[in-house]
C-alpha cells in the first residue's frame, strides 16, 4: 500500500508540473494561509499586510491569494492543498500549528515552496522556516516599563510557555529590572494567542494586585481597553501594544508598541523565487532587518527615557547590542551567561527557564 | 389573512421534501449575498457545490476530502439521533468528540512506542469509553436528579475543551517537541496511525465506522425493540410508559451511544486526519452534527446524505474563498442559512397554511 501510495503522489506530483507549466505562468502565485481573520487587528492582520506588501512591490508580476481562520489541523492540510493545486508558487503558513500540515504537503509538491512561521520542522527541500527576533522589542519595552511604573509591579499577559514567550518574559524583566531593580514581573498564562475574553480577565486581575504596566504576548485589544477603563476610573495604568501598532489606545494607556513587520521578508522571498536566487533557509531576523519596529513613544513617557529607547533601538539594529548579554544568571541561580558573554540562537531558541528575579514557575 | 393551522398528523410529503425546499432557498439567499459582496452569484456557487466534485484540477483531491470531512459528521450525527428521536437531548457531542480523543490517545501514547497491533484497537475502545462515560455525566445527573440533559452537556463542552488545553500543554505534551504545545504525532506511529484503507479515497476507519454506524441504526429503527420504544418515547411519552418502556433507562442508553460514537469520531481524527492532541484540535464537528442530523430527518440515510452535502459545502466554501476571495464568515452565513432555511421549512410539516378568515375555511 505503501508503495502505491508513493506512486499516486509522484503521479499527482507530475500531473501537476505539467499543467503549472502548460498554463503558462506569467504571474507568480503567492498563497498566504492565515489562523485568524484579518480583522484580528493583531498577528493575522500583520501577515495580511505583509502579502499587500508584495503585491505593492511587484505589481502585475505577482498574483496573491489567502485563506484567513484556518484552524490548525486536518483543514490546514486540505486549504494549502488545494492553495497548490490551484498553482501557487510559493506558500506561507503563517501559525507555528501548521507545522506538520505544511511539511506533509510540502512532501507531495516538490516544484513549490513552502514557508512555515515561527516552527523548526524543515524535512523537505522546499520547506523552509522563518521568525522575528521579537525578544529584541520587548527588551525595549521592559526598559520603558521599568521607568513607567510606581507600584514597581509590571504585568506579562503570557500565551503558552514556549521558548519564544519565555524568551520576551526574561528579555522584558531583564532591562525592567536593570533601571529598576525593585521591579516585580507578575505573570498570567492565558493559554491562547487571541481570547479577549480571557485577555480582559487577566488584564484586570492584574490591575486589581497593583500592577501599572501591563505587557501581552497575546493578539487582541482587550487588555488595552481593560487599562483604559481602570485610568477612566481615576487609575494609572499603562500597555503597550502588541502585533500591531493598536494605535487607537494612545497616548494612554498605550505608550509604546511592538510590531511584527512581515513586508521585508515576503518582499525578499517572493522577490528570490522570482529571479531564481531562492534557497531553503531557516530565517530569524529582527531589528536590522526591520522586522520587529517599536511603533511611535507617546509623550506620556518622559523625553530621556523615550530618548533611551530609541538609542536601544539604534544599537539593537546595528548590531551592538544583543538584548541576552551576560552577566545573566538563571532563576535556579546557576550561571545563563558569563560576563560579556552572549546567547547563542541555540541558547535562545530552546529557553524553559525564567532567568533571576522573577518568581514562580513555568507551567510544565 | 395568512395564518397557519396545526396539521392532525405531520405531512408525510413536506417531511421528506423540506430539505430539498430548504436547500433551494438557500442557493436563492445564498447567491443574493454573494450578488452583494460584489461575487458572481453562479460562479460562487459553481465553485462550492461543483468545483470539488468535477473540477479538472481539484476534483481529484476534493473528492477524496468530502469523506473525510463528512465520516465525523455522519458517525455523530447518527448517534444523536437515537436520543433525539426519543425526545433527549445530547447538544455536548463536541465535548464527548473531544474526550473521545484524549482518553483514546492517552491510553495509546501510554505504550508509546512499543508497535504491537493491538495498540490501535485498544485506543478504539478507549476513545468510545471516552465518549460515553462523558456522556454518562448529563445521563446520570438526568436520571437521579432530574437535571437538564441540554444544559449539563452543553457545559461540559467547556470542561472538556480546557482539559483539552492541559493536556495539549502538559501531561500529553509531545516530550520531544521543544516546549511547544501538542502530543507526539499519532498518526505517523505505526501502531496508533489511522491511514487511507485504499489509497487515493480519503476512506480511513472513521468512515468505515460511519458507514457500519449508518447500517446499525438503519436496522434498529427498522428492525429492532429498541428503535420502537425510541420512537414512542418522541411520540408519545405515556403510551411508552404502558407499553413498558423504562424512561431512565432509555435516556442511559442513548445518551451512552451517542457519546460513544462521538468518542470514537474523535479517536478516529485524532489518530488520522489530526493527526495529533493539539489546543485546537476540535473544529466544531459536534455541533455541526446537530445539524446533520436534522437536515437528515433523523434518519439514518438522510443523516449520510446531509453529512455529505455538509462536507462539500465546507470543502467547496474553502475553495471559494481562496478563488473568488469570498470571506470566510460569508461561507459561514451560507451555511446557517441552511439550518435557518430548514427549520422555517418545516413549520410546513406540521401546520397547513390558511388564507382566509380563521373559522371560515
Amino acid at each position: 500500500m505503501k508503495l502505491t501510495k508513493l506512486l499516486a503522489s509522484a503521479a499527482l506530483a507530475v500531473g501537476l508540473a505539467t499543467t503549472a507549466f502548460a498554463d503558462g505562468h506569467e504571474k507568480t502565485k503567492v498563497g498566504f494561509v492565515y489562523v485568524g481573520p484579518i480583522g484580528d487587528g493583531g498577528w493575522t492582520y500583520q501577515h495580511d499586510q505583509g502579502r499587500l506588501a508584495v503585491e505593492a512591490e511587484f505589481g502585475d508580476a505577482v498574483e496573491t491569494v489567502f485563506q484567513e481562520s484556518v484552524p490548525e489541523g486536518p483543514d490546514a492540510e486540505r486549504v494549502m492543498t488545494q492553495m497548490a493545486l490551484s498553482g501557487a508558487d510559493i506558500i506561507f503558513t503563517t501559525s507555528f500549528g501548521y507545522m506538520d500540515a505544511t511539511n506533509n504537503v510540502a512532501a507531495k509538491f516538490p516544484d513549490i515552496k513552502f514557508e512555515h512561521a515561527t516552527g523548526y520542522k524543515r524535512l523537505h527541500d522546499n520547506v523552509s522556516t522563518y521568525d522575528a527576533r521579537f525578544y529584541e522589542g520587548r527588551a525595549v519595552l521592559g526598559h520603558i516599563a521599568g521607568n513607567m511604573t510606581e507600584t514597581n509591579k509590571i504585568g506579562y499577559i503570557a500565551s503558552f510557555p514556549i521558548p519564544e514567550v519565555i524568551q520576551g518574559i526574561n528579555s522584558a524583566y531583564l532591562h525592567a529590572s536593570k533601571v529598576n531593580p525593585d521591579v516585580e514581573m507578575v505573570v498570567i498564562w492565558a493559554y491562547t494567542w487571541f481570547d479577549p475574553a480571557k485577555e480582559a480577565d487577566a488584564a484586570k486581575a492584574m490591575i486589581e494586585q497593583g500592577v501599572d504596566v501591563i505587557m501581552q504576548h497575546t493578539d487582541s485589544t482587550a487588555p488595552q481597553a481593560a487599562a483604559q477603563e481602570a485610568n477612566a476610573n481615576g487609575g494609572r495604568v499603562f500597555t503597550f501594544g502588541q502585533a500591531s501598532d493598536m494605535a487607537a489606545f494612545g497616548p494612554k494607556p498605550r505608550i509604546a508598541s511592538i510590531i511584527d513587520d512581515w513586508s521585508p521578508y515576503y518582499i525578499k522571498r517572493v522577490g528570490q523565487l522570482m529571479d531564481g536566487t531562492y534557497e531553503q533557509t531557516a530565517s530569524w531576523g529582527g531589528m536590522p532587518e526591520g522586522e520587529v519596529v517599536i511603533g511611535e513613544i507617546t509623550d506620556e513617557v518622559p523625553a530621556s527615557v523615550k530618548a533611551e529607547a530609541l538609542a536601544m533601538v539604534e544599537a539593537i539594529s546595528n548590531g551592538t547590542y544583543h538584548p541576552f548579554t551576560g552577566p545573566i544568571t538563571k532563576q535556579d541561580g546557576t550561571v545563563f551567561l558569563a560576563e560579556g558573554e552572549v546567547a547563542t540562537d541555540v541558547q535562545l531558541v530552546t529557553m524553559d527557564f525564567y532567568v533571576e528575579g522573577i518568581t514562580g514557575d513555568i507551567p510544565n | 389573512m395568512i395564518w397557519l393551522e396545526k396539521r392532525p398528523a405531520p405531512s408525510r410529503t413536506w417531511s421528506a421534501a423540506s430539505p430539498i425546499v430548504a436547500v433551494f432557498l438557500t442557493l436563492i439567499a445564498g447567491g443574493i449575498m454573494f450578488a452583494i459582496l460584489g461575487k458572481n452569484p453562479f460562479e460562487a456557487l459553481r465553485t462550492i457545490f461543483w468545483d470539488p466534485l468535477f473540477h479538472e484540477q481539484f476534483a481529484s483531491f476534493s473528492r477524496p476530502q468530502l469523506l473525510v470531512k463528512a465520516g465525523p459528521l455522519i458517525l455523530i450525527a447518527i448517534g444523536l439521533s437515537f436520543g433525539f428521536r426519543a425526545g433527549i437531548w445530547n447538544i455536548g457531542a463536541e465535548g464527548q468528540y473531544i474526550m473521545g480523543a484524549i482518553v483514546g490517545a492517552a491510553v495509546g501514547l501510554a505504550l508509546y512506542p512499543s508497535e504491537s497491533v493491538l495498540i490501535f484497537p485498544l485506543m478504539v475502545v478507549a476513545g468510545a469509553l471516552g465518549g460515553w462515560a462523558w456522556a454518562m455525566i448529563p445521563g446520570l445527573l438526568k436520571v437521579r436528579f432530574g437535571t437538564n440533559e441540554i444544559l449539563v452537556s452543553l457545559m461540559l463542552v467547556y470542561v472538556a475543551e480546557n482539559i483539552l488545553a492541559s493536556a495539549a500543554v502538559g501531561w500529553l505534551k509531545n516530550p520531544d517537541g521543544a516546549g511547544f504545545p501538542g502530543s507526539r504525532n499519532l498518526s505517523q506511529w505505526e501502531a496508533s496511525a489511522n491511514p487511507e484503507l485504499i489509497a487515493g479515497t480519503g476512506a480511513h476507519w472513521g468512515v468505515m465506522a460511519a458507514v457500519i454506524a449508518v447500517v446499525f441504526a438503519y436496522v434498529v429503527f427498522t428492525k429492532h425493540i429498541l428503535g420502537f420504544h425510541i420512537r414512542l418515547s418522541g411520540e408519545a411519552p405515556r403510551a411508552a410508559r404502558f407499553a413498558g418502556v423504562n424512561p431512565n433507562l432509555l435516556v442511559l442508553v442513548c445518551l451512552g451511544l451517542s457519546g460513544a460514537l462521538a468518542g470514537l469520531a474523535g479517536l478516529f481524527e485524532v489518530t488520522g486526519p489530526a493527526g495529533q492532541i493539539g489546543i485546537d484540535f476540535n473544529v466544531g464537528y459536534g455541533f455541526t452534527a446537530i445539524i446533520v442530523a436534522f437536515l437528515g430527518r433523523l434518519h439514518p440515510i438522510g443523516i449520510l446524505l446531509a453529512g455529505l452535502l455538509m462536507a462539500l459545502t465546507y470543502i467547496g466554501g474553502e475553495l471559494a474563498s481562496f478563488m473568488l476571495s469570498i470571506p470566510g464568515a460569508a461561507i459561514q452565513a451560507f451555511q446557517g442559512m441552511l439550518l435557518f432555511f430548514l427549520l422555517g421549512v418545516d413549520v410546513a410539516t406540521h401546520y397547513r397554511v390558511r388564507f382566509g378568515r380563521k373559522g371560515v375555511a
